[in-house]
């Protein structure tokens, strides 16, 4: 099982489809990138640019990397995986880098990195082998043991860094694999009232354990014009940002807002701001739609799989990367409060984006191993 | 199975994804398209203006601490905004005394510049900025900003080590050298200021602010602080450095001083100097003309520039190649007729010295018996030791950029490689004429060599630039060098000596003098007109018995070196003693 299995079958079968999306995404990221961080005065260029683009480079080679075993060994050693993500993310608690308000990189000698980046994976890896491990739909008991072992567990942990972006992605996809389960009518009764009751009730509880800066977002959200030099500022700036690229857009390296810093996490979350000043209606529309072709590769990859394991795996990992890009749409498009969220593959940080590729990695391995091969 | 169910899940899904992205693309279609006219204006109004602050140079100490430059602050009018077409350029011309169509010109090319300022006219003085600042609201747009320039501490003192900055050159504009920094910023142009740029040179900040209207600032949205430079400590020591200069009472040369224990170049001379501090924000037209039709061209660097034949200062390395190939020893003598015939020429010597052995030839610098060594020698072998000591290749003490250090050059069979080679031509060379020259600094290291007996020390212009570093030491027997040594010290010391004007009250001096032919021939000096009178050489060390420097001087046109350098050689050493004993 573990013997190289590439055979000339198995590259006719790449998804060569999601690759090309996947590439030119990010392609588009790096020269976003460089606009974003053109210097005004003086003529140096920081090389954030180079350093994703060398990023990409080393994701395509762990995208490779995962592509070349059958997916089945993640089933294989997919608790053990999980655990070993579970200890890193304690080890972050624990011996973690601070940086900009946060505790949520480990260093490895010369590398430091957010192991919360890529438990991500090995969350989708654990639930997907404890739900195609149960036969029928979740009990009960096997929901309890889930809900507390994928759920809560690493949310609580990821929480305590904090990084609450990331937390609720991974309850939400917990609970989007759940359902795809299929549940016990009883529970999902349950769910429904809990998320309809609790918000109201834990809320008030919640915003006493929020950090300044996490209020400071929400309030921002909701009365943008209280607070100009702030957050309020910031979503202001990042919708005058978006809009000012009207339908056909600045031109590229023509945009003024990323520049001259209207954008404080420019070449970050607010990436795509650049991008649609630039690029205009025209440009914004073609993202999307490169995009939504990728999710939809994605959902189209979990029904073609071969086993139950991989549906809940691919089905997990696209439903994540599209929380992700959507609840960092809406939060520049001033839809939904500033959550410290990347778009994936476009925002500047080697850690999500070498992630990131795994997890299409991961997905191209599932589709082209979808046919059953007998020897 | 719950397949059917997995795959209406995923129908749901589908639909979801879809409607969550129709929904994105809708908002974007209302705030790009429905609103983007809105969001343009916002834009564009964001009156954003970014200010470099300009980031102090290091500053250049010499070697006891005493600030040779200081930066200070300078005022410049610059303009921004994109509304020029309603400036008033008559009245902005007669503020700021330009000329009206350059004011146009230049506020043209602040239309394409949206962000950043354009200068109109620098180095203001505070009156004008009164003047200006009081009319501000008159020209939105107008603005006076601060700029870091140099003040050289000792105007014309050290000008040749010291250097001066300037202006960003067409040339540094596209270096990679000079990416970080505003076209405004002065940087190093030449000697130390540019051969140690990097250092010296701090990055600039920027303060990106809003402004309303009439420019003035509501809001501050970013800022980045300029970072100073480093200061730099040289070796020079600026009061000798001043004594050696006056030395030359105002006549042309050069003169260097290095302190034999570490190498560091204490004084480094070239006269006439000029004053860096009108090169800093441009040299008037006619100051730069005037300058460089100067005859005495005071932009040359004669330390590392000129070169001249050394004469009679070659012979202490001809010495040492005879004495160490055992051409002769210390108990060799020749008799002086006062020339030396060879085949149907005759070579001159200044005096006709009767019987002289090795030490009187050096103490009173006999050609005649160094012609006999150098026949003997050969010409490859006075080149070999003279490269030991130093010569022909530059010491690679700095201060590139502008000033090209010269290699000197030295004879020899390969090297004249076409014609052929006259036996006569060593001859020449073994007495320093001919095809033999070397810069005052090569004298110099190679005077710190003779003093330190062998060990060859790189030569800096940073203080402590060799600690920590290891020497080579010559291959020459050290009784060799006591033979040199013990004659050098008669130059100027016995009776007889050539140098014995440079013999001090307060330390043995060691020395010996040169002279460098400028035009064939021996007429006695004094008769000749000064452009055709020979140049004046001179090499010391002292104290004699145990060395702290080595200095060479060249007075241009100015003679016999015992005579016309010597004195000066004296001056500054027992001007360094005597700092030396202050402190």
């Amino acid at each position: 099982m573990w013997s190289l299995q590439i055979n000339r079958r198995y590259i006719k079968q790449f998804d060569w489809y999601m690759l090309s999306l996947l590439l030119a995404i990010t392609i588009i990221g790096v020269m976003t990138i460089y606009s974003a961080t053109r210097p005004v005065i003086t003529t140096v260029q920081p090389n954030y640019y180079l350093k994703q683009a060398v990023w990409m480079l080393i994701g395509l080679a762990a995208l490779i990397a995962t592509v070349i075993y059958d997916y089945s060994w993640l089933r294989k050693s997919a608790y053990f995986l999980y655990a070993t993500g579970i200890v890193m993310l304690l080890l972050v608690l624990l011996i973690g880098r601070r940086g900009l308000g946060a505790q949520r990189w480990l260093e490895l000698g010369p590398v430091s990195f957010q192991p919360s980046e890529l438990f991500r994976i090995l969350l989708i890896i654990g639930i997907s082998k404890y739900l195609s491990a149960i036969k029928g739909h979740l009990t009960k008991w096997p929901f309890i043991i889930s809900l507390s072992l994928f759920g809560l567990l690493p949310f609580v942990l990821i929480l305590k860094q904090p990084h609450l972006g990331t937390g609720l992605v991974l309850l939400t996809t917990f609970f989007f694999l759940i359902i795809a389960k299929k549940v016990e009518k009883k529970i999902m009764a349950a769910l429904i009232i809990f998320t309809l009751v609790v918000p109201p009730v834990a809320g008030n509880l919640i915003w006493r354990h929020l950090k300044d800066y996490q209020k400071n977002r929400i309030i921002a959200f909701i009365k943008p014009k209280a607070d100009p030099k702030g957050i309020g500022y910031q979503i202001e700036q990042s919708k005058i940002t978006i809009g000012s690229g009207q339908a056909l857009g600045r031109g590229f390296l023509k945009g003024t807002q990323g520049p001259l810093r209207f954008l404080p996490e420019k070449h970050t979350d607010f990436i795509y701001c650049i991008f649609a000043e630039e690029w205009g209606f025209v440009g914004s529309s073609i993202i999307v739609a490169l995009y939504l072709f990728l999710f939809l590769r994605g959902i189209s990859t979990a029904l073609k799989s071969k086993d139950e394991f991989g549906r809940y795996l691919a089905l997990g990992l696209t439903f994540m990367l599209f929380l992700y890009f959507v609840i960092n749409m809406g939060m520049v498009l001033g839809m939904l409060p500033v959550v410290g969220v990347p778009i994936p593959f476009m925002s500047y940080g080697g850690t999500t984006l070498i992630t990131n590729y795994i997890a299409i990695g991961i997905l191209i391995n599932i589709r082209m191993r979808r046919l059953a091969i007998c020897y | 199975m719950s397949k059917e169910y997995f795959d209406r899940y995923l129908s749901v899904t589908v639909f979801v994804v879809m409607l969550m992205m129709l929904i994105l693309a809708m908002r974007i279609y209302q705030l790009q398209i429905l609103h983007g006219r809105h969001y343009r204006e916002a834009a564009n109004s964001n009156k954003i203006r970014v200010i470099a602050l300009p980031a102090a140079r290091g500053i250049i100490y010499d070697r006891n601490n005493v600030p040779l430059v200081k930066n200070e602050p300078y005022y410049y009018a610059s303009f921004m905004s994109e509304t020029t077409n309603t400036i008033d350029t008559a009245g902005l011309s007669a503020l700021l005394d330009i000329d009206r169509m350059r004011l146009i010109a230049k506020l043209k090319k602040a239309q394409s510049e949206r962000f950043k300022s354009i200068v109109l006219k620098e180095g203001l003085s505070f009156k004008d900025v009164a003047r200006i600042e009081a009319r501000l609201s008159d020209f939105p747009g107008l603005m006076i900003e601060p700029n870091l320039t140099r003040h050289y501490v000792f105007d014309s003192v050290g000008s040749h080590v010291i250097g001066y900055i300037g202006r960003l050159t067409a040339r540094q504009m596209l270096s990679s050298d000079y990416d970080n920094i505003t076209p405004e910023t002065l940087v190093g142009q030449w000697a130390a200021e540019a051969f140690f740029e990097k250092k010296l040179r701090g990055s600039t900040g920027e303060r990106i602010i809003e402004i309303d209207a009439l420019g003035r600032e509501l809001n501050l949205i970013g800022q980045t602080e300029p970072q100073m430079g480093n200061d730099i400590t040289l070796s020079i020591d600026i009061g000798l450095q001043e004594t050696a200069e006056k030395a030359f009472h105002g006549k042309n040369g050069a003169l260097v001083v290095v302190d034999t224990r570490n190498g560091e170049v204490l004084a480094l001379v070239s006269v006439p100097t000029f004053d860096p501090n009108d090169f800093v924000l441009g040299i008037e037209t006619e100051k730069w003309n005037a300058l460089n039709k100067d005859k005495n061209n005071p932009l040359i660097n004669r330390a590392l520039q000129s070169t001249y034949p050394p004469g009679s200062i070659f012979k202490p390395v001809v010495a040492a190649a005879a004495l160490q190939e055992g051409i002769i020893t210390e108990g060799s003598s020749t008799v002086c007729r006062g020339s030396l015939e060879f085949g149907e020429y005759s070579f001159g010597c200044w005096k006709s010295h009767a019987a002289v052995d090795f030490h009187r030839a050096i103490v009173e610098s006999c050609d005649v018996f160094f012609y006999e060594a150098g026949k003997k020698l050969g010409i490859e072998r006075i080149e070999k030791y003279a490269r030991l000591f130093g010569l022909g290749k530059t010491t690679g003490v700095g201060l590139r950029h502008g000033i090209d250090e010269k290699d000197g050059s030295l004879p020899s069979t390969r090297w004249k490689q076409k014609k052929k080679w006259f036996l006569g031509e060593t001859l020449s060379a073994s007495i320093g004429q001919g095809y033999v020259s070397v810069t005052p600094i090569q004298a110099a290291q190679m005077t710190a060599i003779i003093a330190n007996e062998g060990i060859v020390m790189p030569l800096t212009l940073i203080k402590g630039g060799n600690s920590g570093k290891k020497f080579d030491r010559l291959d020459i027997r050290p009784e060799t060098f006591n033979a040199i040594k013990s004659a050098m010290y008669g130059v100027v010391n016995e009776a007889g000596g050539t140098a014995s004007a440079a013999k001090s009250g307060i330390a043995h001096i060691s020395g010996k003098t040169g002279t460098a032919q400028v035009i064939a021939g021996r007429t006695k000096t004094e008769e000749q007109k000064e452009r055709y009178r020979d140049h004046a050489w001179f090499i010391a060390y002292a104290p004699s018995e145990k060395p702290e420097i080595a200095v060479a001087v060249i007075l241009e046109h100015g003679g016999h070196g015992g005579s016309a350098a010597a004195p000066i050689a004296k001056e500054v050493i027992e001007a360094y003693l005597k700092g030396r004993d202050g402190k």
